[in-house]
């Protein structure tokens, strides 16, 4: 449920590292949560996102949630598959629900996220 | 405050079901997921807790009469076994509430009011009665939803008696499951279906017995995220999102639940004037033209200037289409108008359409 090839925000949020480009989506945690996620909206390509900053929103059946970016950098790419099968955040949060990919200009701030071990024990400590 | 527990609280964390404050009472939102539940709810069945509703009783000589002059709908021309639906309103035509009035015979009527206004309603009817005194029965009562189309079929299994005789509106009393039951071809979800009003000690065996016989065709328990996106669906009006205080039922579209020709009723005076020089506002139902999700309270648009506000809103799971409910002027409230909706400060179009927006 917390692979380790991802790292970890505070905001239930996964990012995953290949090359300068930076994958982000929510984590099992954060999509049980929700509930049924229904809609994602997206930012636009070339966008440009800051760390701890709002990049988007997703909306279960239930809530209203901001996105947050744990990353600076520019948006390359997003998951238009989303816009058809919102599902896929619940069923396949870190695959094909994943949400947008970020290119950085420096690994530091992903390098400084959380690992599976430590969010985990976020989890269990913030229940 | 410590919120209240119905008596299915244990069942519904045996069930997996997820808790939560609502007016009051610790109700559960979803068990399996909140579009499953729905989609049950309108293809099999599903089985909801709505025991945090109010009840408040009229009763002996009168009780009919006294009853009658507090709210919109007539029970006069309602036969005895019959329910209407209707306005509880205040001097100003506003919403008190929105009811459900039983007729079991002219001297006794019984009246179902939402959780959120129980204490409300009863101060309020107790205040303005004029014969029988209203007695708060609430804690009396369990009340447990079955709808769906397999719905019937489910709770005849379980009755001491044939129900096709209980119309749509219409109810009995009898047993189910060996519970003395009020057995009410009533609902919120715009499926066919049962609510029945059991005695609070025998609600979870009644709970279990249902869950059991309707397994077989698909049953499932539903929390109050499957009731709200099915009655959002049929434009069914929530007290507190698309009906409060301030708006009267001709301005919420439900001129039908209120009989002018009954003679007087608390509010009937504001109404009479609505009528004649026409409401200046009417909740429609809306769907989006553009990708978003409409949320009560968001602000509607037109020509860049706020107009009104977004009262329910939702994805349908059945409609599969973003749909909500609000407020507008009455020049915007014909079917096709369009206007858009404000989501995070982002101009959304929508456009007015017929409802419910689900059809069976």
């Amino acid at each position: 449920m917390y692979p380790n090839d991802v790292k970890y925000t505070k905001d239930h949020e996964w990012a995953k590292k290949s090359g300068n480009t930076i994958a982000i989506g929510v984590t099992h945690h954060a999509q049980e949560a929700l509930g049924d996620v229904v809609y994602v909206e997206l930012p636009k390509i070339g966008a440009e996102v800051k760390a701890g900053e709002r990049f988007g929103t997703i909306e279960s059946t239930k809530a209203v949630s901001d996105l947050f970016s744990p990353v600076t950098g520019k948006v390359v790419k997003v998951n238009d598959d989303l816009s058809g099968n919102p599902q896929k955040v619940n069923s396949e949060p870190y695959a094909g629900g994943w949400i947008i990919e970020v290119e950085v200009g420096s690994t530091a701030e992903f390098d400084a996220l959380m690992d599976s071990g430590t969010y985990q024990k976020l989890l269990s400590t913030s229940k | 405050m410590a919120p209240r527990q119905t008596p299915l609280n244990a069942a519904h964390k045996q069930l997996g079901g997820r808790l939560v404050d609502f007016a009051g009472w610790e109700m559960p939102v979803q068990y399996s997921g909140v579009i499953a539940e729905h989609e049950a709810v309108r293809t099999a069945a599903g089985i909801f807790d709505v025991s945090h509703m109010g009840e408040v009783e009229f009763k002996g000589a009168g009780a009919l009469e006294t009853a009658n002059a507090l709210i919109t709908n007539d029970l006069a021309k309602a036969t005895d076994g019959q329910a209407v639906y209707a306005g509880l309103l205040n001097d100003q035509g506003g919403f008190v509430d929105d009811v459900v009035a039983y007729r079991f015979n002219s001297e006794h009527i019984l009246i179902c009011v939402n959780a959120s206004n129980a204490d409300k309603d009863f101060g309020w009817m107790t205040e303005r009665a004029k014969g029988v005194k209203p007695v708060n029965r609430s804690a009396e009562f369990a009340q447990l939803a079955v709808q769906g189309p397999k719905a019937f079929g489910i709770v005849q299994k379980l009755a001491s008696k044939p129900l096709d005789g209980v119309a749509t509106y219409r109810f009995t009393t009898g047993q189910v499951a060996g519970v003395e039951c009020i057995i009410s071809r009533t609902g919120y979800t715009g499926e066919d279906g049962f609510e029945l009003y059991c005695p609070p000690k025998d609600a979870e065996k009644l709970w279990f017995a249902v869950l059991e016989a309707g397994k077989g065709d698909g049953l499932v328990p539903a929390g109050l995220g499957a009731r709200d996106s099915l009655r959002t669906e049929m434009k069914y009006a929530l007290y507190g999102n698309d009906i409060d205080d301030q708006h009267t039922p001709l301005e919420a579209g439900l001129g039908w639940i209120v009989k002018m020709d009954k003679g007087d009723f608390v509010g009937r005076a504001v109404l009479e004037k609505q009528k004649a020089e026409g409401v200046k506002r009417k909740l429609v139902g809306f769907e989006l033209t553009e990708a978003g999700i409409p949320r009560s309270h968001y602000p509607i648009l037109k020509d860049g200037q706020k107009v009104g506000e977004v009262t329910s809103g939702t994805m349908g799971p059945s409609v599969k289409k973003a749909v909500g409910i609000g407020y507008v002027p009455t020049a915007l409230a014909a079917e096709g108008s369009v206007f858009q909706v404000e989501i995070r400060g982002r101009p959304v179009g929508a456009r007015v359409v017929k409802t419910p927006f689900y059809k069976r």
